[in-house]
């Protein structure tokens, strides 16, 4: 699972109303090198919830130097937006969990992929 | 048994459904392979993104990444949701570009608000008309799907989902869910005219109402004014009278490619020599 995934994912069980950011519990992460984009980056950047993506990077081990607040002028910056292409893309969470911040339900991540299924009571 | 074996949904459900063997078809068969792709293309033209910008888009019923590949050859970012692993499996042994989730349509998509630029899905949404579980109820579980969906797509942006309805009631269910939902749009019927070339599609909109595309093959259906006889200058033969021409001369030839034109199949151009003899040379 790629950081972009997870910050776009919230948990949907029953009776959540925010359920974001879910926190990850990895154990294993991966780095894959991806080809850059920068006009997909910076598109990208504006949906972001900033706050999660640098939060969720340091808990991977993977902040180096994200600014904790986002740059101004983003898209002429080459270097700023090659360090989101990093997080963003690359970095890549492959065993673990994510774990929802209201309920404290946990969907586990195997081989790269978040299980979000849910049980029948949670619907 | 024997017609209702026909179609998959019917015999167990979609993760039940898409064993291993099952999902093995999909990274080997190349009509498979081939027709998945055909629909692929035809449903991200129907999603008209704009022109050489990369986009994030949501895949819904993903299974081994066919359809996610022909986005990632189009330059696009995706995310693919699907409810069988064995599918999944083949999707990460064919390394696709995509992240993938495991998930269950409907249980609802768990995406942020306007997060993607678009969603398609082929041959998925017909698996939620069915109720599996004691729990289920398709209406339901459709209406949350839709609910869900529409609020993850950005305002402006489409869905197309590319669909095999049973029956008409089925078909119409679907639409009225999506409606509930917020969602504008309608139906797109490719070839409508042929039994198996025909495809449909569900084109949604999230926001603005669109226009909606025309159905490939179906511009010859609705001519100039509707609800008038066409007037015609020409006198009617005799022979003709009832209906149909006398078959094997130039009219009868002609009409005949004309339909199967209709069918999408490929049809030589008529020429002067359409409907001529090959007399022996001597």
């Amino acid at each position: 699972m790629k950081l972009l995934t997870h910050n776009m994912l919230t948990s949907h069980v029953k009776g959540v109303t925010k359920g974001y950011p879910l926190l990850i519990k990895a154990t294993e992460v991966k780095v894959n090198e991806v080809e850059f984009n920068p006009q997909f980056v910076s598109r990208m950047i504006p949906k972001l919830e900033w706050g999660a993506l640098v939060h969720a990077a340091e808990e991977l081990g993977h902040r180096q130097d994200l600014p904790g607040e986002l740059v101004q002028d983003f898209e002429k910056n080459e270097d700023f937006l090659k360090k989101v292409h990093r997080v963003l893309l690359e970095v890549e969470v492959i065993e673990g969990c994510l774990q929802c911040p209201e309920s404290g339900r946990e969907f586990p991540i195997s081989k790269g992929i978040p299980n979000m299924l849910l049980n029948e009571d949670e619907v | 048994m024997a017609s209702s074996c026909r179609r998959p949904e019917h015999s167990a459900p979609p993760d039940v459904f898409y064993n291993e063997e099952e999902a093995k078809k999909y990274s080997q068969n190349s009509r498979m392979i081939e027709i998945q792709t055909q629909m692929s293309e035809r449903a991200v033209e129907l999603l008209s993104l704009p022109e050489g910008q990369p986009c994030f888009l949501l895949d819904v019923g993903c299974g081994s990444g066919l359809s996610g590949d022909y986005l990632s050859e189009e330059g696009h970012y995706w995310v693919g949701v699907d409810i069988s692993t064995a599918m999944l499996d083949v999707a990460l042994d064919r390394e696709v570009e995509g992240d993938l989730v495991l998930g269950d349509m409907g249980h609802g998509m768990p995406f942020r608000p306007g997060t993607f630029d678009g969603c398609v899905s082929i041959s998925a949404l017909q698996w939620l008309c069915n109720a599996d579980k004691r729990t289920h109820s398709p209406p339901k579980r459709l209406y949350t799907f839709f609910s869900t969906l529409y609020s993850c797509l950005s305002r402006g942006s489409r869905a197309v989902f590319q669909l095999y309805p049973e029956n008409s009631e089925q078909l119409e269910l679907i639409t009225t869910q999506a409606m509930k939902a917020g969602f504008s749009g309608g139906m797109v019927v490719d070839y409508p005219n042929s039994a198996k070339a025909k495809k449909f599609f569900l084109c949604l909109f999230a926001g603005v109402a669109g226009v909606l595309p025309k159905g490939l093959g179906s511009e010859t259906s609705d001519k100039a004014v509707p609800n008038q006889v066409q007037y015609s200058g020409q006198r009617c033969r005799f022979r003709n009278m009832k209906g149909k021409s006398l078959k094997k001369g130039r009219d009868w030839i002609l009409e005949k490619k004309e339909r199967r034109r209709r069918q999408g199949r490929e049809v030589r151009a008529d020429t002067k020599y359409t409907g001529r003899k090959r007399r022996p040379h001597f």
